[in-house]
């Protein structure tokens, strides 16, 4: 258990630049020292507000030093004239350097930038980290999945630009630098040495596109030599895809570039049930970062306290590791998982009957529990 | 044959004896003898001269290619297939040795018919050469449709059973246009071109396929919520054809949503139509559903030809001359290849075959779990075919 608890903690360490630790370590310490840290809460659409409300109070719960700053991200329309976020709410997560977010509604092809795009951009979130871990007692077709996927999130295939040449005729850029590409490869073997993995595979498709992925894959190698105590692989796409369904035990941390990381991600997440029970988090610079959880709004279930949050509180978890809050976050993470192990309070997605507030009241108890054991 | 038809033909016949002899012309040999089974026994296997023999272009390809493809040949002499190869050898890492494009896509526009092993395409191309061969060869010959038939076969060992769908591909365009360029030291651009063309040519492939194969849903795969432009003009051409086939249902999904649905509900599926890129993951998903990439397999159309490949394209060259890779999926794709040249009697004989062999699964190789060689599961194969 420990050493599983030790794989699977999150983003402190060397995993980011020194310069980050520095200033996560140091947001810990003040946490400590001086009462506690603030995060901005970003409670999303449909069911995200239910579920942030759950996790607030298994964070209460377990007594976690964590001032929450609820903000709303609607898009408001700017001073330019542009539909964008609110400037308060991006003030908040450059304040406080940290965001829990809940699902946020994207309209399908409506002509303005994607919202997730733009939080992205906005803060630079560079990397997107999704740890898939089998759970047990929700019994998937697929056991004993322990994957990492480190996404590049700042440019390819989502870089945004398109245009259409003439009517009929559209082009989208694929934008791959070596800056980005060299600062993932970093970030992902940063990663596997904090979180005790030995693999990465670079994720790529270097034979199609020869320029673009081969400069991702010559910048994944030249950072592979300097981690010799990794191992490194290099493996085309389509083969990931047909070996991580017949055979996912193989694969460990993997890194790619934006698109294959969004695909390969959510279908990690569906061997191991799905991204209702899948954690994510977004690295930037100088330690800020947004966890979230990246399943849908479901508004068909929306304010009928049937949400499951587990992906959302499994973010939290990754967040308070990324603040050093250790202790608090196995609390969680453990009674998370006992509660699903034991199945008596499980949400109707997961093959229950229980109430979100019933599930979230199970956690709460086993983490006092667990606390006053501790004690 | 013909002789004996005509006995048969002229006991039953209403026709006077000259009309006879004007049927069995050339060009009406076909129509008689569809008058002759209409009228008496349904006639089904051929007689031991068949009319004609059909020549279609081979193309062995890399990696175990050149073996899975004499698979097919043992399997093809065994039960006297009237099939011609003109084997042609192509290949982008073997270049020396190569037939030139120009050769092989002649050979395939006049026969309209081939028979292809994967190739491989190395990261890096020839001179700087950007557009891998296979797109080059789909190029010129406008190959723009591909598709890759996954089907659980009973016997093999797999999480998911009862997947029975059909992936459908766009080939031409998308991601693999090969247009790639260093704005700046260090910055690398690669366009993605989606064209309203192309796009429509797919679907309506798509909904073709859907109604001659009795299909009842289409699924537009895409990323349409990020690439607004390009993979919403897809979508939207894809809901445009829709509309012309009312009985047909007709759904989206993001491809990543795709992704994760295949692993967990993968029945739920029918047809799927996507861009280039997507195809090539979702293809080689779903192979790995049903058994991996050597028991899929596929078909590439463009209006005047058939390239008939498996349905996920690996040389899977690390296997050369182990006599371990599994003919499956090219020897399924050598049926459906029979069946397009309307050889019905010889494909069905020897996918029955294949699927004895598999479902009793006494001789499994690698990939399945055994230990037999390549050679060992044609040789079942061959023993199981009943004429």
């Amino acid at each position: 258990m420990f050493r599983a608890l030790q794989r699977t903690s999150g983003l402190v360490g060397k995993s980011f630049s020194f310069q980050a630790r520095e200033l996560a370590s140091q947001a810990a310490q003040a946490a400590t020292e001086n009462g506690p840290r603030t995060v901005t809460l970003i409670p999303g659409d449909g069911i995200g507000p239910e579920i942030s409300a759950s996790v607030q109070e298994i964070f209460r719960a377990a007594g976690v030093p964590i001032q929450w700053e609820v903000v709303d991200v609607t898009p408001v329309k700017g001073p330019d004239g542009k539909i964008g976020i609110p400037q308060a709410a991006i003030d908040s997560v450059v304040k406080h350097k940290i965001g829990l977010k809940g699902p946020l509604a994207t309209p399908v092809g409506k002509g303005h930038r994607s919202l997730n795009l733009a939080i992205r951009k906005a803060f630079d979130l560079y990397a997107n980290v999704r740890p898939c871990r089998s759970l047990e007692g929700f019994k998937t077709a697929y056991d004993d999945v322990d994957v990492v996927t480190i996404r590049e999130n700042t440019e390819g295939e989502y870089s945004g630009i398109e245009h259409v040449i003439v009517d009929g005729v559209v082009q989208s850029i694929k934008l791959i630098t070596f800056e980005a590409s060299r600062r993932i490869a970093e970030f992902a073997f940063e990663y596997a040495k904090a979180n005790g993995r030995s693999r990465v595979t670079a994720v790529h498709k270097a034979n199609i596109m020869r320029m673009s992925d081969g400069l991702f894959l010559k910048c994944c190698r030249d950072v592979a030599e300097l981690h010799p105590e990794i191992k490194f692989n290099e493996m085309y796409l389509d083969t990931v895809c047909l070996n991580m369904v017949q055979d996912p035990h193989k694969f460990d941390v993997l890194c790619m570039p934006n698109l294959y990381g969004d695909i390969l991600s959510d279908l990690c997440a569906g061997l191991v049930g799905g991204l209702g029970v899948t954690p994510s988090g977004n690295i930037g610079f100088g330690g800020a970062a947004v966890f979230e959880s990246v399943h849908g709004t479901a508004p068909d279930i929306a304010g009928q306290d049937k949400a499951n949050p587990t992906a959302l509180l499994l973010s939290s978890v990754m967040m308070l590791r990324h603040l050093n809050m250790r202790n608090f976050a196995d609390r969680i993470e453990q009674a998370c998982y006992d509660t699903i192990r034991e199945g008596k309070h499980l949400t109707g997605d997961l093959g229950g009957k229980a109430k979100c507030s019933e599930f979230t009241q199970d956690i709460c108890e086993k983490v006092q529990r667990i606390s006053d054991k501790q004690k | 044959m013909a002789v004996s038809r005509l006995g048969i033909f002229a006991r039953n016949s209403i026709y006077p004896p000259s009309s006879l002899l004007q049927c069995l012309s050339p060009s009406s040999q076909q129509r008689s003898i569809s008058i002759a089974t209409q009228l008496c026994v349904p006639v089904q296997a051929p007689v031991a001269k068949p009319e004609r023999r059909y020549p279609v272009t081979l193309i062995p390809g890399d990696g175990v290619g050149p073996e899975l493809m004499h698979q097919v040949r043992r399997v093809f002499d065994s039960c006297g297939v009237p099939v011609d190869f003109e084997e042609l050898y192509l290949s982008e890492v073997g270049y020396s040795r190569s037939n030139s494009l120009e050769e092989v896509s002649d050979s395939i526009k006049k026969n309209g018919i081939c028979l292809k092993g994967a190739l491989t395409s190395g990261s890096e191309g020839q001179e700087g050469e950007l557009a891998t061969l296979n797109t080059k060869l789909r190029r010129k010959i406008d190959s723009f449709a591909s598709c890759a038939l996954v089907k659980s076969m009973e016997g093999l060992k797999t999480r998911h059973t009862n997947i029975d769908f059909v992936i459908i591909r766009e080939t031409t365009e998308g991601e693999y246009s090969a247009i790639e360029y260093e704005t700046v030291p260090g910055i690398v651009e690669c366009l993605k071109i989606v064209t309203r063309v192309n796009s429509t040519r797919i679907a309506k492939f798509a909904f073709d396929y859907a109604v001659r194969n009795n299909r009842k849903k289409v699924t537009a795969i895409h990323k349409a919520n990020i690439m607004k432009l390009s993979d919403g003009l897809f979508l939207e051409c894809c809901t445009q054809v829709s509309e012309l086939y009312p009985r047909i249902k007709f759904s989206n999904m993001i491809i990543d949503n795709a992704c994760m649905q295949l692993v967990n509900n993968p029945n739920q599926f029918d047809v799927m139509v996507m861009p280039n890129l997507y195809g090539n993951i979702i293809d080689n998903l779903a192979a790995g559903l049903v058994g991996g990439a050597g028991v899929v397999p596929g078909e590439s159309y463009s209006h005047d030809a058939v390239i008939f490949e498996p349905g996920a394209r690996h040389s899977y060259a690390e296997a050369v001359g182990k006599n371990i890779a599994n003919p499956t999926g090219m020897l399924l794709t050598a049926c459906n290849m029979l069946r397009h040249l309307n050889l019905d009697y010889h494909a069905t004989i020897i996918e029955e075959a294949i699927i004895k062999v598999i479902k009793a699964g006494k001789v499994r190789t690698k990939d399945l779990g055994g230990h037999a060689k390549t050679t060992d599961f044609t040789t079942a194969v061959i023993k199981s075919i009943t004429f």
